[in-house]
C-alpha cells in the first residue's frame, strides 16, 4: 500500500496527505470506527493553509475561527504507492490486491517514482520548500480496513514543508471585486491509504475491499473560535468531508455552534465530529478516547528519501534512480497566478476577471482561442466571454466543453460589431440564435434577420430629422435641457429605422442637428 | 497464529536457491516468531540437538555415574534456528535457512557444531522473511563447511527491488584459499570476557588467539566499551518492532481467526491472545509501552542513540587497523532441555544472545565456526565478525581457520545402525533419526 502525499485510503493506495493544520498544535483526534465509512481516495493532496476568517457575531465581543484543513487526495498514478498492484477506479472489490496490499507476512514496501515526482510537483506548485531528505513513518491502529496494524506516512519529517496558496474571495456580487488573500501549507506528505468498510448492518458484519482507488477528495477540518487577542480556543475535527459544498456548511455550522454554546457558558471539547448531510449539522462521532496514542515509529524498510537539485546531484548519477527537484521544476506547467498575473498584463483585465476565467474549466482556452481569431479589442472579449457567455453557461448549467457557440463563432460575431456592422444590441439578438443550435453562422444570422445596421449616414440623418419633426415637445424637452428627453428621441428613430442605426451614430446626428 | 497458512509466494532467498536446482526438502522448527534461543517455543514442540544421540556424546556420558537412562536427558539445539540447525548437523540436507536477529543462526550453529553465517543487513533480501526486528534481521545460513555456506551467499547475496534495504554488489563472492595470515590482524574485544563464559569455551577462546598469532597474525586487545549496554537497547528495540510487526497478525485476512464474531475489536483481542504465545504477546506489550508518546523518547529514542554507539565502537576497533574480531559465541555447550526450561525465555534470550546480538544492531557480517568438543562430547564454536560488507573476507578468514582446527564429524552411525536393525526386523522401509 502506498499512496503518496496526500491521504489516501486504500490499502496499497497512493496517497499525498497534505497536511495543513490550523492555528492549534493540539493533536489529532483518533480516527474512531466510523472513520472508514467512506472511500477515501487516492492521491496526493497538498497540505492545507491555514485559514482565519473574521465573523462577528451581534453580542458584545467579537469572535474569530480558525480553521485548519487536512486534504486528502490521490495521486494520480498507474500503480500504489507502495505496491506494484494497479490502480483502477470502480474494479471489482479485492481484485487490485497484492501481496504487500493484503498484508502478507513477509512483504515490504517500495516506493513509487511517479509518486514522489507528484508530490514534489505539488510541493512546488505551492510554494513549498522540498526537503531533500525526508523520512517515513508508521502510524499504529487497530482496525479492519487497515491490514498491517498501521499505516506508513511521513509524520517525523515530510517531503514538503512552508508554502502557501493564493486565492481571491469575492467582495460582493455587484461590485464584483476580488479580494486576494493568502492561506499557509503546512506540510504535503505522502501516505497510505487503508482499505474501504462496506458495512452491512442487516448481517453485523462488515465487508472489506482493498482495492482502494476511488479518485475522491477528503478533508478534514480543524475548527476553533476565540476572541481576537486571546489565545486560541478548543478545537474540534470534522472528519470525511468530500465535497467543498459540504465542507463550506460544515464549517459554517460547526463555527456558529461554538461560538452559540460559548455565549451560553459551555464548553468546546475536543473531539471528532462527523457533518450530517442531510440535517447540515456537525454531530459527535463515538469518541472512546479523546486522544489516541498512535505510537509513530520509524518506517524500517524504507531508508529516508533523499532528492537532489542541479547543484547536488551526484556525478554520473543514473537518472533513472534519482530524482532531480529542478528537473521537475521545469516540467511544471504555468502557475494559476502566473498565468491570471499575465493576462492582467497581457489583455489589461481586471484581476477578478482572471479569478472567473480560470476558475471555470476550459473557459481560458475558450477566451484564448477568441482572442485569436478576432480584431475585437481584448476587453470586450472579455466582457463577452465573462458575462453574456458565462451567463449562458450557468443559466442552463453547461460545462465550456457543452457550449453549442464555438470559439469562431463568437469571434466571428465580435467581428461585425468591432466592425460596427451591427450594434451591441443586434448583436445579443444573434448571440441568442446561436445558441439555439441550428448551425448557422453569425452571418448567416445577421442576413437572415436584417440586423445590419444602416450605413447610409444620409439616410439617417433624415430619419432624426423626421421624428425631430414629428415631435417637437421632445425637442423643446431637450432644448430645456431635460438629460433624458435625448434618450426618448433615440428610442424614436430606433424604432422608425427598425433598430439598425447605432444608437451612438443617431446620438450624435441628433445633437449636430439640435444644435444647428 | 499462522495456522493453515500457505504462503501465496516464494521469498527472494527461496526463489534464488530454487532458480539454481536447489531441492526444498523440508520446513523446520523454530521458536515461534523466532523469539527466543532454544527452539522449544514453537507450536509443533521443542527441538531436540542431534548430538544428544552422537557416539561422541554418548560415550561421555556413559562414564558419568549420573547419567539417567532413556530419552529425558536430550539436549536442545539453541535458537531460534533450531530446526535448521537440527536438519543439518544430522545430515539431512546439505544447507539450511534461518533467520538472524540477535544470533537465532549463530546460537544454534554453535550447539549443533555447524557453520552458521549472518551476513552483512543489506546483503540478502528480506523480501520473504517474516520479520522480527526489520532493522537487524537477516536470513542465515547453516551449512556444515564454510566453502558450502560461501556457494550458498554466492547465490543469494545482492540488490532484490522487492528490498529497499537491499545494496546492489559490484561482484561476485568467490572464496580464495587464504595461506598466509600474516597480514591479518585479530581483535580480541576485552569486554566479551565475562564471568558467565565457561572456563572452556574461554580456554579455547585463547587457544584460537594463540593459533592465528603462532601462524604470523596480529592479535591485539581491543575495546568495545558500550557492550555492557547493548541487552537493554536490544530488548527496547526489539519488543518495539516486535509490536509493530505483529499488528498485522488478526486473523482478518490470514492464518487463525477465533470463533467470536461480536464485534472486530472482540475478535481481534480473542484472535490474539489464542494465536500467540507467552513470549510473544509479552514482547508485543513491553514493546507497545516504549512506543507510547510519553515513553517514545526515554525509551525509543535513547535506544537508537546507544544503538549508534554500539555499532561506532564496532566501526572504531576495525578503524583501527583490525580485519576481524574473534570471539565467543555461546556462554557454554548446549544443555538439557529439562535444564534449559528452568528459566523462562525472556531470560534465557538475554543471557544467551550476549556475545551475538550486538552484531545484529551494528548490521554487521559475522559466523559461528565450530572449534572443538567440550569434555561433554559436545559442539563448542567460535564467533568472528566482520567489517560491514566484507562477508567475502570475513569468509576466508574463517575458512582458514576450519581448515586448521579439523572439527569432528558428528558420529551418529550407530543410530542410524540401531534404527536399521530395528525397522528391518518390523519391515518399514524409512529409516529416520527420531528415537
Amino acid at each position: 500500500m502506498a499512496a503518496p502525499m496526500l491521504r489516501w485510503g486504500c490499502r496499497g493506495r497512493r496517497w499525498a496527505l497534505a497536511c495543513v493544520d490550523g492555528g492549534s498544535c493540539h493533536r489529532r483526534g483518533a480516527p474512531t470506527g466510523s472513520t472508514s465509512n467512506r472511500i477515501r481516495g487516492q492521491s496526493s493532496v497538498a497540505q492545507q493553509p491555514l485559514h482565519t476568517a473574521q465573523k462577528p457575531r451581534k453580542g458584545e465581543h467579537k469572535w474569530a475561527a480558525v480553521v485548519g484543513l487536512e486534504i486528502h487526495a490521490q495521486i494520480s498514478s498507474n500503480s500504489k504507492l507502495f505496491s506494484g498492484s494497479q490502480v483502477r477506479f470502480s474494479a471489482p472489490p479485492n481484485s487490485l490486491v497484492s501481496f504487500f496490499d493484503a498484508s502478507l507476512p513477509g512483504t515490504l514496501p517500495v516506493l513509487n517514482r511517479r509518486c514522489v515526482e507528484a508530490a514534489v510537483m505539488t510541493g512546488l506548485a505551492l510554494n513549498c520548500h522540498i526537503n531533500k531528505k525526508s523520512l517515513f513513518d508508521r502510524k499504529h491502529y487497530f482496525y479492519a480496513d487497515l491490514p498491517a496494524g498501521y499505516q506508513i506516512t511521513q509524520h517525523r519529517l515530510p517531503i514538503a514543508v512552508n508554502g502557501s496558496l493564493t486565492y481571491g474571495i469575492s467582495a460582493g456580487k455587484e461590485c464584483g471585486q476580488v479580494i486576494p488573500k493568502m492561506v499557509r501549507v503546512k506540510q504535503i506528505q505522502l501516505e497510505q491509504d487503508s482499505g474501504k468498510s462496506l458495512h452491512d448492518d442487516l448481517r453485523s458484519q462488515t465487508l472489506i475491499d482493498l482495492n482502494r482507488a476511488e479518485g475522491q477528495l477528503r478533508v478534514d477540518a480543524n475548527i476553533s473560535v476565540h476572541h481576537p487577542g486571546e489565545p486560541l480556543g478548543v478545537r474540534t475535527e470534522v472528519k470525511n468531508l468530500n465535497s467543498i459544498r459540504f465542507l463550506a456548511k460544515a464549517i459554517d455550522y460547526e463555527i456558529q455552534r461554538q461560538i452559540s454554546e460559548l455565549e451560553n457558558g459551555g464548553e468546546i471539547l475536543n473531539e471528532t465530529r462527523s457533518f450530517h448531510e442531510k440535517l447540515g449539522c456537525t454531530v459527535s462521532m463515538r469518541d472512546k478516547e479523546a486522544k489516541q496514542d498512535y505510537r509513530f515509529m520509524p518506517e524500517p524498510n524504507l531508508p529516508p528519501l533523499l532528492l537532489y537539485d542541479a547543484t547536488s546531484l551526484p556525478t554520473g548519477a543514473d537518472p533513472q534512480q534519482v530524482i532531480n527537484i529542478d528537473q521537475i521544476r521545469e516540467t511544471l506547467p504555468e502557475l494559476p497566478s502566473v498565468t491570471r498575473e499575465r493576462l492582467v498584463q497581457q489583455y489589461g483585465m481586471l484581476p477578478e476577471h482572471s479569478f472567473t476565467l480560470l476558475n471555470e474549466v476550459g473557459l481560458l482556452e475558450f477566451f484564448q482561442n477568441v482572442m485569436k481569431e478576432t480584431r475585437a479589442e481584448p476587453k470586450k472579449v472579455t466582457s463577452w466571454v465573462l458575462n453574456i457567455f458565462l451567463g449562458y453557461l450557468k443559466q442552463e448549467n453547461l460545462a465550456v466543453s457543452e457550449s453549442p457557440v464555438t470559439p469562431s463563432a463568437l469571434a466571428e460575431l465580435l467581428d461585425l460589431l468591432d466592425s460596427r456592422t451591427i450594434s451591441s444590441s443586434a448583436a445579443k439578438q444573434v448571440f441568442e440564435e446561436l445558441w439555439k443550435r441550428e448551425g448557422k453562422t453569425p452571418g448567416q444570422i445577421v442576413s437572415e434577420k436584417q440586423l445590419e445596421l444602416m450605413q447610409d449616414r444620409g439616410a439617417l440623418e433624415q430619419f432624426c430629422y423626421s421624428v425631430m419633426k414629428d415631435h417637437p415637445q421632445v425637442v423643446m424637452d431637450v432644448k430645456k435641457g431635460n438629460p433624458r428627453a435625448i434618450n426618448k428621441l433615440i428610442g424614436l428613430v430606433r424604432k422608425a429605422t427598425l433598430n439598425r442605426a447605432d444608437p451612438a451614430v443617431i446620438k450624435e446626428i441628433l445633437e449636430k442637428q439640435l444644435s444647428s | 497464529m499462522l495456522k493453515g497458512y500457505v504462503p501465496p509466494y516464494n521469498a527472494t532467498v527461496v526463489q534464488k536457491l530454487l532458480d539454481q536446482g536447489a531441492l526444498l526438502m523440508g520446513k523446520t522448527n523454530l521458536d515461534e516468531f523466532a523469539m527466543g534461543s532454544g527452539s522449544t517455543d514453537g507450536v509443533f514442540g521443542p527441538v531436540k540437538n542431534p548430538w544428544s544421540y552422537s557416539k561422541q556424546y554418548r560415550e561421555k556420558r556413559k562414564q558419568n555415574p549420573h547419567s539417567e537412562s532413556g530419552d529425558s536427558d536430550w539436549l536442545i539445539t539453541g535458537g531460534s534456528s533450531g530446526g535448521s540447525a537440527a536438519a543439518v548437523s544430522a545430515f539431512t540436507c546439505y544447507a539450511a535457512l534461518g533467520s538472524d536477529t540477535g544470533g537465532s543462526t549463530r546460537n544454534p550453529a554453535a550447539h549443533c557444531g555447524l557453520v552458521g553465517f549472518k551476513p552483512s543487513y543489506g546483503l540478502v533480501s528480506r523480501h520473504g522473511l517474516i520479520p522480527l526486528v526489520n532493522s537487524m534481521d537477516v536470513p542465515g545460513i547453516l551449512t556444515r563447511y564454510v566453502d558450502d555456506a560461501a556457494i550458498v551467499l554466492g547465490v543469494l547475496a545482492g540488490h532484490d527491488p522487492k528490498d529497499s534495504t537491499t545494496v546492489p554488489i559490484n561482484k561476485p563472492l568467490v572464496l580464495s584459499s587464504l595461506e598466509d595470515v600474516s597480514k591479518l590482524c585479530i581483535g580480541i574485544p576485552k569486554e566479551y570476557l565475562v564471568p558467565e563464559l565457561s572456563s572452556e569455551i574461554q580456554c579455547l577462546w585463547s587457544r584460537a588467539a594463540d593459533l592465528f598469532e603462532s601462524e604470523g597474525a596480529k592479535v591485539i586487545e581491543v575495546s568495545l566499551p558500550h557492550t555492557s549496554y547493548s541487552i537493554v537497547c536490544y530488548h527496547v528495540l526489539c519488543t518495539s518492532e516486535v509490536a509493530s510487526n505483529m499488528a498485522r497478525f488478526d486473523g482478518l485476512q490470514y492464518g487463525h481467526r477465533c470463533d467470536i464474531d461480536v464485534s472486530t475489536e472482540a475478535m481481534y483481542a480473542a484472535t490474539r491472545r489464542e494465536g500467540f504465545n507467552d513470549v510473544v504477546r509479552g514482547r508485543i506489550l513491553s514493546g507497545n509501552f516504549f512506543l507510547l508518546k510519553e515513553n517514545y523518547e526515554n525509551y525509543f529514542v535513547k535506544a537508537q542513540k546507544v544503538r549508534r554507539l554500539i555499532a561506532n565502537d564496532f566501526v572504531n576497533a576495525f578503524n583501527s587497523g583490525v580485519d576481524v574480531l574473534l570471539t565467543p559465541t555461546t556462554l557454554s555447550e548446549a544443555v538439557p532441555y529439562l535444564e534449559f526450561i528452568k528459566e523462562d525465555n525472556r531470560t534465557r534470550s538475554a543471557q544467551d544472545d550476549i556475545f551475538t546480538q550486538a552484531v545484529n544492531m551494528a548490521g554487521l557480517p559475522a559466523v559461528n565456526i565450530p572449534i572443538a568438543l567440550s569434555n561433554q562430547g559436545l559442539p563448542i564454536g567460535l564467533q568472528f565478525i566482520g567489517r560491514a560488507f566484507c562477508d567475502q573476507q570475513l569468509l576466508t578468514v574463517a575458512k582458514w581457520f576450519e581448515k586448521q582446527v579439523q572439527f569432528p564429524v558428528i558420529q551418529l552411525q550407530e543410530l542410524v545402525d540401531n534404527c536399521s536393525a530395528i525397522l528391518e526386523n518390523e519391515k518399514l522401509a524409512s529409516v529416520s533419526l527420531k528415537q
